[in-house]
């Protein structure tokens, strides 16, 4: 495989073409999950549990089933009782009874809007009417909500066979905590015996809605002989196939998945909630079933990420050395084991080289919808809390937030706490041109506050499948299995172009369905166009050996003699023989009688995927009487490896730090005391609008991942891996005080201000 | 299933009638803002919508004697785009129009946001404060009522169920004399006030308020004309010593709730400070008034 | 119950629909018209992914009965365009790359164009103001407002004069 490290050898890859599914989505052509619909089809509604916590005593569905127009009804009683096992397919750990579980009910409840049932009938009103009419008598059970109340010994149970995973020896009494994890290096005491300064804090977040506009949709057929076909929206149709095959004992090859245009994921698309029961209910009665999720449902039913109770302690030598970091983490998994707590620990420290290091997560069960991934899962969290630590510790040795960070940063050849060492990462390059932003100096008036955060994220490979076609015209399909949720269908096409050789407007990418593309993990992790990208180029480069042979077939020379230059072939040297070049074209129209059909595909599971490092300055001014903070000034710097298409770099950049923003700030769950969420819409769970905020700055820094072939570090998570803190440390120079809790709103802050403290 | 019906009347009686005679609750669409969020959350399951849009007046804004008479389902954008009122009643087109997004603003009216009777909307403090009144049409006939009347309690008015209201009046203005509105939201727009002020003065030549009114929303059930808050500001030239009298008057009529959009403490404090803010502005658009 | 027969103008063309009476503007759009470049992202006006423009006023169309469509003209995101040619909000939202899932993209647009309806030179606040009913979760909006103030710019510029 080429590595292509000079960026004036490059002609596609950096430029910013119209991307090739633009045109349909300004028209409004795009056609996404809720677009569709099939002859005879039905609509399917979901009844849902109105209590935290509740055993079921009966369901019965009579009413229902005897309105005119309804057509079925399914509860846990139609899905296979399937044991516990633990599943891969999408982004972060599952486990497939869980999974199964919390897709419909069985026994108890466990959250506000648990599915306890489903109901399909001729149209959404009946639907609806007919959800009304399913009797289900529960037995209330008592509940708990916030972390910490669950992990106390007396709190209400919600699984009688959870014992805590990774301690010894093990528990005799089930709990709410479903594993500990623990990654230490050095030793800590020593460590902070060798501080001449030491910070430490007690920190929280609430959870926080991936809030993507489009509420998950499917629609789901059977065929008499067994043969089903799912289109939904997703980050990952093989994902879906996978999860459903599962759920409903069924045959991976019975079931085609096709990918509907997807209207934002941000991880919270990497499960299924609607496709096995409206599949379920399809084979049932032999008809095609869509369902639609409201905006309530999403809220109180899909996966936030964690809540976090997070304590933190650094200590420093009096130049800066950081000779010791410690943290205890604890995550809300929601109502199944799953937090992001694991990769939360791993990403606290990881921006810094350090010796001694002891961190400690805590996954915690409570009566929460489960939580789902969200953008650089776990990360965040803990960044605020690490990141708000650093500062404090920057501003008690009285030094520069930058430099510290510079002072104490990973480099290559650090090896970090989980065990990892870094190879060639841009940690350093992205503190230096923070550092040499005109925003890092600019002058500040009052009640304003200037912060800076950093943060890291892994970035993930693994499995992708793509293929390059040729076709008879010389124009170019190139296939993967990678759902775009925000514009690699552009970048797989200007891969493919560059390595062809060819403009990018003769590449036409699509996203096959499970039957039509090998297999594809999830779009999630930074991986796709790192990974699916590496397979494009591996087909493209496969192509153009194929180019190359059947053009030695028309010359009548050996396809030695044949080289591949700005898509055409052309005679190796002098000896090869004096032939005009052959464009693509041209070799594409005699494919036929030089051996057939050209094209490749190409399945990796992709390692090496590059780490990144991203530094976000914010401006804040804080109204010190009602508690509202305005971002006035945004600056997010990030080592991006190299950009294939740099406006959906830039706006990856600038979304994810307007997540943060908003997960900084505002946005919150809320609970009434019977463990009822208050906020389930987008009134009351306040992401960010356009009158909130300044224009983003998004500063590209470029240090090229040496195992991609352009270079490519995934980019879309770490973005919202600084925000929190950055705003939190700008309000701490606004306002002379350190805020401890998300979000960050009016009453919390104006509370802080009257009583000095945060 | 739902059997709701819909009726467009042409006329304020067969409105009426409409009301009068359905069988089950019946809901006077305006601009249909909240009611159409009710229907689809099942929070209101009506029988009968009345879409009172169709009436002749019900839709526009005409000067009368001096004031103003603004049509019951006027949206929102209609009220912002009106130069006259907006010159001569700021803060009750600045309130009409922190309603909702742009959207909601080319169809919410002041007769839906005082009806649906949510103790936090926006342009009521700054209907109470300017003063306006509220013509309700029955089967008796017209009334006249000051629009802090109309407003019992959360989701409750004193309309009765054959009732709807036509038209809103504001009166001629005496010469130096202004009005503002100042919500309190945890962002930019979008938000339910978390706080309202509505603050209304008139001021003598020196510059002295002789006359004002101030109304506060979002810190009791319904929007509170604050007696003890407009005697703070009348005498005064809107001095520290006022500044600190309306705040604590402010805050002393407070009784708000703690929920998803402020806790008590928080709004109290708030309300104090709105009430200042929105008296500032107001003094300083009288004064220019003159 | 029998349905309520509406007879109404979508994107120029005479358009009519059986709707019931508690049926949204939006449902009718999507289900009846088979417009689906509507969205539903919230059915309580929050989201603004329904945004159409009605007699000259943006809307949500979700907020919006479907009988009051009756005699009214509605612009949908399907009828922004001049046939093929796209309007200047459009291309400059492609070449902004103002969208990235695209789900917002039709309400955003619709939102814009009324925008520049009322206001063709508007400031970046007031932009913002004005869209503030549309939420965009991909984006964090910076290029959606270059790309609303760049089409502002050239639809101001590329104006014949006397229009």
């Amino acid at each position: 495989m080429t590595f292509i490290g000079n960026k004036s050898d490059l002609k596609v890859v950096g430029t910013r073409p119209v991307r090739p599914d633009g045109v349909d989505k300004v028209t409004g052509r795009a056609t996404f999950g809720a677009d569709y619909t099939m002859p005879g089809m039905l609509m399917g509604r979901v009844k849902r549990s109105p209590h935290a916590h509740a055993r079921i005593v009966s369901i019965d569905a009579s009413k229902a089933l005897a309105l005119p127009g309804v057509k079925g009804v399914v509860t846990a009683a139609d899905f296979p009782d399937i044991p516990s096992e633990e599943a891969f397919v999408g982004e972060g750990p599952m486990n497939f009874r869980d999974l199964s579980l919390n897709c419909i009910a069985r026994g108890k409840v466990l959250y506000e809007g648990h599915a306890v049932a489903a109901v399909c009938a001729i149209s959404d009103e009946v639907a609806a009417a007919a959800c009304d009419l399913i009797d289900v008598t529960y037995e209330v059970l008592p509940h708990v909500i916030d972390v910490e109340a669950a992990m106390a010994p007396d709190a209400p149970l919600l699984h009688a066979d959870m014992f805590t995973a990774n301690v010894t020896p093990k528990p005799e009494k089930p709990s709410n905590i479903a594993k500990k994890v623990h990654f230490t290096v050095g030793d800590v005491a020593a460590g902070f015996a060798q501080a001449d300064v030491i910070v430490e804090g007690h920190y929280s977040t609430q959870p926080v809605h991936q809030a993507y506009i489009e509420p998950h949709a499917c629609i789901a057929s059977a065929g008499a002989d067994g043969q089903c076909h799912i289109i939904s929206s997703s980050q990952g149709h093989f994902m879906i196939r996978a999860y459903v095959a599962k759920l409903l004992g069924m045959e991976m090859s019975n079931l085609k998945v096709t990918p509907a245009e997807i209207g934002g994921g941000f991880g919270g698309k990497t499960v299924v909630y609607l496709e096995p029961l409206a599949l379920a209910m399809a084979r049932k009665t032999g008809r095609p079933v869509k369902m639609v999720m409201t905006r309530e449902d999403v809220f109180r039913a899909t996966g936030p990420t964690s809540g976090a109770v997070i304590d933190v302690k650094l200590g420093a030598t009096k130049d800066g050395i950081i000779t010791a970091a410690q943290a205890v983490l604890k995550y809300q998994a929601g109502a199944f084991a799953g937090s992001p707590v694991q990769p939360g620990c791993m990403c606290a420290f990881a921006m810094y080289d350090l010796k001694n290091v002891d961190v400690v997560g805590y996954d915690v069960v409570s009566n929460r919808p489960k939580v789902a991934a969200y953008r650089a899962p776990g990360a965040p969290i803990a960044s605020f809390a690490a990141e708000s630590a650093v500062d404090d510790l920057a501003r008690k040795l009285g030094m520069d937030p930058i430099a510290l960070r510079e002072k104490n940063a990973a480099k290559a050849g650090t090896k970090t706490a989980y065990g990892v060492t870094f190879a060639e990462i841009g940690y350093e390059q992205v503190l230096a041109a923070a550092k040499n932003h005109p925003h890092w100096k600019a002058p500040l008036g009052p009640n304003q506050g200037r912060g800076i955060a950093t943060g890291f994220w892994f970035n993930i490979g693994g499995e992708s499948s793509a293929s390059v076609f040729i076709n008879e015209d010389g124009s170019v399909n190139v296939v993967s299995g990678s759902p775009d949720i925000g514009g690699s269908r552009a970048s797989m096409a200007m891969m493919a172009a560059e390595v062809l050789g060819i403009p990018v407007e003769h590449v036409r990418p699509i996203v096959a369905d499970t039957a039509s593309i090998g297999f594809t993990h999830v779009t999630g992790g930074s991986r796709v166009t790192y990974a699916t990208g590496m397979a494009t180029v591996q087909a493209a480069e496969n192509v153009i050996e194929q180019l190359k042979t059947r053009a030695a077939m028309i010359w009548d020379i050996p396809p030695e003699a044949v080289e591949w230059k700005d898509g055409q072939a052309v005679p190796a040297g002098a000896n090869a023989g004096g032939f005009d070049p052959l464009p693509l074209a041209a070799i594409a129209l005699k494919a036929a009688k030089t051996g057939g059909p050209i094209g490749a595909e190409v399945s990796l599971n992709a390692q090496g995927a590059g780490p990144g490092f991203g530094a976000h300055i914010c401006d804040v001014e804080v109204d010190k009487e009602t508690g509202h903070v305005t971002v006035l000034r945004y600056t997010a710097v990030q080592d991006v490896g190299r950009a294939i298409h740099p406006s959906y770099v830039e706006g990856q950049i600038q979304g994810g730090a307007v997540q943060g923003i908003g997960w900084a700030l505002n946005e919150e769950y809320v609970y009434n005391t019977k463990g009822l969420m208050d906020n389930a819409g987008f009134l009351d769970y306040r992401v960010p609008v356009a009158s909130d905020l300044p224009m983003i700055e998004a500063v590209m820094v470029e240090v090229p991942n040496p195992r991609h072939p352009f270079g490519v570090r995934g980019v879309g998570e770490v973005p919202i891996v600084p925000p929190m803190a950055a705003v939190a440390n700008a309000i701490r120079g606004a306002l002379g005080i350190r805020m401890h809790a998300l979000p960050m709103s009016p009453p919390k802050l104006r509370a802080a201000v009257d009583s000095g403290v945060g | 299933m739902s059997s709701l019906s819909y009726a467009a009347p042409a006329t304020v009686d067969e409105a009426i009638g409409l009301l009068a005679g359905a069988s089950g609750l019946a809901k006077v669409l305006s601009g249909g803002t909240d009611l159409l969020v009710q229907l689809r959350s099942g929070r209101t399951r009506p029988a009968l919508i009345v879409d009172t849009k169709k009436i002749p007046g019900i839709i526009g804004i005409r000067e009368v004697d001096g004031g103003f008479v603004i049509g019951a389902a006027t949206s929102g954008a209609m009220i912002g785009e009106h130069a006259a009122l907006a010159a001569v009643y700021p803060g009750v087109v600045e309130a009409t129009n922190l309603i909702g997004s742009t959207q909601v603003q080319g169809r919410a009216s002041l007769a839906g946001n005082l009806c649906n009777a949510s103790p936090a909307a926006d342009s009521v403090p700054a209907m109470i404060a300017a003063g306006a009144t509220a013509v309700i049409a029955g089967p008796k006939g017209r009334r006249t009522v000051p629009v802090e009347q109309v407003v019992t309690g959360p989701g409750r008015t004193s309309l009765a169920r054959d009732e709807f209201i036509v038209e809103f009046h504001l009166p001629k203005r005496a010469p130096r004399s202004a009005d503002a509105y100042l919500r309190f939201i945890p962002r930019t727009e979008m938000d339910i006030a978390v706080v309202g002020a509505g603050v209304n003065v008139t001021l003598d030549a020196a510059g002295v308020c002789t006359a004002a009114r101030v109304s506060l929303g979002a810190v009791a059930p319904t929007a509170l004309l604050v007696a003890d808050c407009a005697a703070a500001l009348v005498g005064s030239k809107l001095d520290e010593h006022a500044l600190a009298k309306l705040d604590l008057a402010a805050r002393d009529a407070c009784k708000p709730i703690d929920d998803k959009r402020g806790t008590i403490d928080f709004r109290i404090k708030v309300a104090g400070v709105l009430a200042r803010r929105a008296a500032a502005i107001a003094f300083e658009r009288a004064a220019a008034r003159s | 119950m029998s349905k309520i027969h509406v007879t109404t103008t979508v994107n120029g063309e005479p358009a009519e629909f059986l709707c019931q009476p508690g049926n949204s503007l939006l449902d009718a759009l999507r289900d009846d018209l088979n417009l689906t470049g509507s969205k539903e992202g919230c059915s309580s006006g929050d989201c603004g992914a329904c945004s159409v423009i009605v007699d000259g006023r943006l809307v949500c169309s979700c907020l919006m009965l479907a009988v009051e469509a009756e005699g009214k003209s509605i612009t949908t995101i399907e009828g922004i365009a001049n046939g093929d040619v796209l309007h200047p909000l459009q291309r400059k939202f492609l070449e902004h790359a103002a969208l990235q899932c695209g789900f917002c993209t039709p309400g955003f647009l619709v939102a814009a164009k009324a925008l520049l309806d009322h206001n063709p030179d508007p400031t970046e606040t007031e932009a913002r103001y004005w869209l503030a009913g549309n939420l965009c979760r991909c984006t964090g909006y910076d290029k959606i407002i270059r790309a609303v103030l760049d089409a502002a710019a050239e639809m101001r510029a590329g104006a014949p004069a006397g229009e």
